[in-house]
């Protein structure tokens, strides 16, 4: 317990009580720059357009792992882990070789909006694959069996039968990924080339802040991240909470 | 009949869009920065990976891990069992800090580490007397145990809340001590869990980037872990170095994913 307060909340309570020196409308003023505030909502906008894609792709990955079979399964089911495993200036500097300036195919996503959510997506493949992958191993296949048997096709099935048993998953494995793209620091920094009101996301302005000495500035816009970091952590755990509740009833 | 082609070539378009999206955004960038790492050949690339700053940046990257990791493992368990066996208010709130570094951006960690111990913070007072907390490994470390803290303890959860409490309860009225208990009950119980925690543990400690990055000042060949050292010769368009130590965190990264691979149905059979 001490533990846990020296390593995470004594840092965390240093970040909110020195964003809070400079008085309330001082960090009000810092937070709501037209830099920070443009960061801000690419960044939210990015995050969110990477959790859908996350959604369907994820969905999709985890269908095609436990249900399909062909020869390699196993390995591709491994190379799903690898993106937690790789450190993110990597995972950057990876795309950044392949579809940046000097790659071989000749697109170049470097310094767009495009590179950003590659990158993104990158980072946060595993969630939603790895939340919906035991939920749909478990699931019983009778049931659809018996929708085929009674005539229905194989989308009514997956709409009427398999997505609603699949969407606690789905949802909160996208909630995890929207909170890490929305954190994401060393898979962007390369390819997103901080152009401030274009490519600049959060998590970059505040290190150029605080690389420049503005403290107050980077720990406004923190103290914005680390509310909706816990925003999102609360929600699930209290979607959690309330779908066990509803379970036993 | 027809619908048996049909369902055929739906499965199979799905097979190929999963398989398709997997080899465009993971396989082929990952492979393409080996062979980018290789082009000029192998000494080429042993050559970038052997020089004094890279190996210097090698050597500190797995110090701090070997740090890091020990202490969020012995740290890991005991929050595990606080949360699963515990009883006191309050549980679902430190639920909820322990995911945090999960879903907090590491520059925020690596800032509010900074605010901590830099001038006029809480503790930037330890610098005065001759604990160097910034710019300097033990920063580097703290940014590394924060970021990497909630693994062992997400996988040891679910399998001690699987556990129970009843074989620990009858060891106790058996007459055994608490120390006794995990050491012949609980642990072996939970032991593949905490391999697979410390794995990832591991992972996450070697591959930091935002949070120390924060905090280390970035000095060649003194603070300068393996991640900010790519990152360094790619802006100081070094790319070929770049290229080779990224291979050397790659290869790190791929015995990390076959580990994981390893543990997996052991861990599954001990259930």
């Amino acid at each position: 317990m001490g533990y846990l307060s020296v390593v995470v909340l004594l840092p965390l309570a240093a970040l909110v009580w020195s964003s809070r020196s400079g008085g309330l409308a001082a960090l009000w003023q810092e937070a709501t720059r037209p830099e920070a505030l443009a960061a801000l909502k690419l960044t939210l906008g990015v995050a969110a357009v990477c959790a859908l894609v996350n959604a369907v792709a994820g969905t999709g990955i985890a269908w095609v792992l436990v249900r399909d079979r062909f020869a390699g399964k196993s390995v591709v089911d491994s190379l799903i882990d690898l993106p937690f495993a790789l450190p993110t200036i990597v995972a950057g500097l990876t795309l950044l070789a392949l579809y940046g300036p000097s790659g071989p195919f000749g697109v170049d996503v470097g310094f767009t909006r495009l590179g950003l959510l590659l990158a993104l997506l990158f980072v946060t493949l595993p969630f939603v694959v790895r939340a919906v992958q035991p939920v749909l191993l478990e699931l019983d296949t009778e049931m659809e069996e018996a929708a085929a048997s009674l005539g229905a096709g194989a989308f009514a099935i997956f709409r009427r039968i398999v997505f609603p048993n699949l969407l606690p998953a789905i949802l909160s494995g996208v909630a995890l990924a929207f909170a890490r793209a929305v954190g994401e620091f060393g898979a962007v920094v390369l390819i997103s080339g901080n152009i401030p009101f274009k490519t600049e996301v959060s998590s970059v302005y505040i290190f150029g802040q605080l690389q420049s000495g503005n403290g107050t500035g980077a720990a406004a816009v923190s103290v914005l991240l680390l509310a909706i970091s816990l925003g999102v952590l609360l929600a699930i755990g209290a979607f959690r909470h309330w779908r066990t509740r509803h379970d036993r009833a | 009949m027809r619908k048996d082609v049909r369902g055929n070539v739906s499965r199979l378009a799905l097979r190929f869009a999963a398989l398709g999206y997997l080899a465009l955004l993971l396989l082929l960038p990952v492979g393409f920065v080996f062979y980018r790492a290789f082009e000029h050949g192998a000494g080429h690339a042993w050559h970038a990976v052997t020089t004094h700053d890279a190996v210097h940046a090698l050597e500190l990257t797995l110090l701090i891990s070997a740090i890091a990791v020990p202490a969020n493992t012995i740290a890991g368990i005991v929050l595990a069992l606080a949360l699963v066996r515990g009883r006191f208010p309050g549980r679902g709130l430190l639920n909820a800090v322990v995911d945090l570094p999960l879903a907090l951006s590491p520059v925020v960690v690596g800032l509010a580490l900074f605010l901590l111990y830099g001038r006029g913070g809480w503790l930037g007072g330890l610098a005065g007397h001759g604990l160097k907390i910034l710019f300097a490994v033990p920063g580097m470390v703290l940014a590394t145990m924060f970021v990497s803290l909630p693994f062992v303890v997400r996988e040891v959860v679910p399998v001690l809340r699987e556990l129970g409490a009843e074989q620990e309860e009858a060891a106790e009225t058996l007459g055994a001590g608490p120390f006794q208990i995990f050491r012949r009950v609980t642990f072996p119980a939970i032991r593949w869990a905490v391999a697979y925690g410390v794995v990832l543990t591991t992972a996450r400690a070697i591959g930091e980037f935002g949070a120390v990055s924060a905090v280390s000042g970035n000095i060649v060949g003194r603070t300068q872990t393996l991640p900010l050292y790519v990152k360094a010769q790619f802006d100081g368009f070094d790319t070929a170095d770049a290229y080779a130590s990224s291979v050397v965190l790659a290869l790190i990264a791929i015995v990390v994913v076959v580990g994981l691979r390893a543990l997996h149905p052991r861990e599954e059979g001990a259930r």
